[in-house]
């Protein structure tokens, strides 16, 4: 259980602790974003925190609140043997000044994490030695992750065949029609919310 | 010596075959039959190229293992990993977009004719990837011969789907290209069932 590293953490750093929380065993801490780099020195190099190994590194996109999106760190001390889960919130409604420091130099091993958030997410992390685009090719112009990435978008490398071009229907018959293929319907995000 | 005609000729169904030394007659059975030679010669000698990508490939393995011996008992045992030496592309698992681009070169490197066989519903159709990394079917792309739904298919599906194609293969002197797609079968364990209680009636 890590809430004692949640109330050191507040003794610590006061304001820059946002909102804790502890449910069912998940210690989380929510954190101002500019103080980001510093929280996570500190747990690291605390004797008393010792969290030595990022778990994960992702983010949420919430495209109805103003800091849009959370940037979510899950910590491990190996040590210790406890968790903890560091949020930061960021962006505007856009979703374009969403940016944040890279915490590489804290951590090595969230380099390819951080490239993974900033491809599919599209935040950008100050100061990472590399930061560019890891399972999209470099070509692909968006962030599909985001919400508001429309659902059935591709952005083909090779132009598709037309049917004139194949001499025949492209039209799947079964059994690969819908009802036979997908049992479940695709919901987009415009569609929720009417 | 005789003049083999391509098996595309002997579509528009008059077929000829010119005999060195004069005689030349414009007999169908000859031609015919040398064009179901060939087509039969193709038929059973495929090689295949794997393009294998995700979890459809262990059903592969598992078909081409001793246990089913998938392609071996058809001729088509031996694979080819350079397109330039393969006639028979197999499309084992999903195809993401940045993919395509090397599977349709692949293609194009392959020596005529050639087929394609789309194996597992990612390849026919995309499975049930619907977003923006997956291409919606390898037909999307490439022309494809044969199609074997299943997540993965069961290595009987994988059977009868190459049973269809040197179908078509045998076909393919009349010029017939569209694509073939495997049915289900029956549920065998319906009969099973029924197998069953007869046994069980049959003790009371
Ligand atoms: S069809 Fe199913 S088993 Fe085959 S590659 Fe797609 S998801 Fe995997």
């Amino acid at each position: 259980m890590s809430v004692r590293a949640l109330e050191a953490l507040k003794n610590r750093f006061g304001d820059v602790v946002v909102e804790t929380h502890s449910d069912w065993g998940d210690d989380t801490a929510v954190v101002k974003a500019e103080s980001w780099k510093e929280v996570c020195r500190f747990l690291r190099d605390d004797p008393s925190m010792a969290f030595d190994m990022p778990v994960d590194l992702c983010a949420v996109d919430f495209p109805e609140r103003s800091p849009r999106f959370e940037i979510v760190l899950h910590l491990y001390s190996v040590g210790k043997r406890q968790r903890l889960r560091l949020k930061a919130r960021v962006g505007d409604a856009e979703g374009d000044d969403a940016a944040i420091d890279s915490v590489t130099d804290v951590w090595v091993g969230v380099n390819w994490y951080e490239r993974e958030t900033y491809d599919l997410m599209g935040i950008q992390f100050k100061g990472h030695p590399d930061l560019r685009r890891i399972l999209m090719y470099p070509e692909f112009e968006g962030h599909p992750l985001r919400k508001d990435y429309p659902a059935n978008k591709t952005q083909p490398l090779v132009p598709y065949r037309t049917e004139e071009e194949a001499g025949l229907t492209l039209d799947k018959q079964a059994p690969f029609g819908i009802d036979e293929g997908m049992p479940f319907g695709r919901r987009t995000f415009d569609e929720r919310d009417n | 010596m005789g003049e083999l005609k391509s098996p595309g000729a002997a579509a528009e169904g008059t077929s000829k075959i010119t005999i060195e030394g004069g005689a030349s007659g414009t007999s169908g059975f000859a031609t015919t039959k040398l064009d179901a030679l060939l087509a039969w010669a193709r038929k059973w000698s495929l090689f295949k190229y794997p393009f294998v990508t995700a979890c459809c490939g262990m059903e592969f393995m598992a078909l081409t293992s001793p246990r089913f011996d998938g392609s071996a008992r058809f001729g088509a045992e031996a694979p080819r990993f350079s397109p330039r030496q393969s006639d028979l592309l197999w499309v084992v698992g999903t195809i993401s977009q940045r993919q395509a681009p090397v599977l349709k070169r692949i293609y194009e490197q392959m020596m005529e004719p050639k087929w394609v066989l789309a194996f597992g519903t990612c390849a026919s159709c995309g499975g049930f990837y619907d977003n923006y990394t997956t291409v919606p079917g390898i037909d999307k792309i490439i022309p494809c011969d044969v199609y074997v739904p299943g997540c993965p298919p069961r290595p009987e599906a994988v059977l009868d789907g190459l049973i269809l194609l040197q179908d078509k293969i045998t076909k393919n002197a009349t010029g017939d290209r569209r694509p073939g797609i495997v049915k289900p079968r029956e549920d065998p364990i319906r009969d099973l069932v029924k197998l069953r209680r007869k046994d069980k009636e049959d003790n009371a």
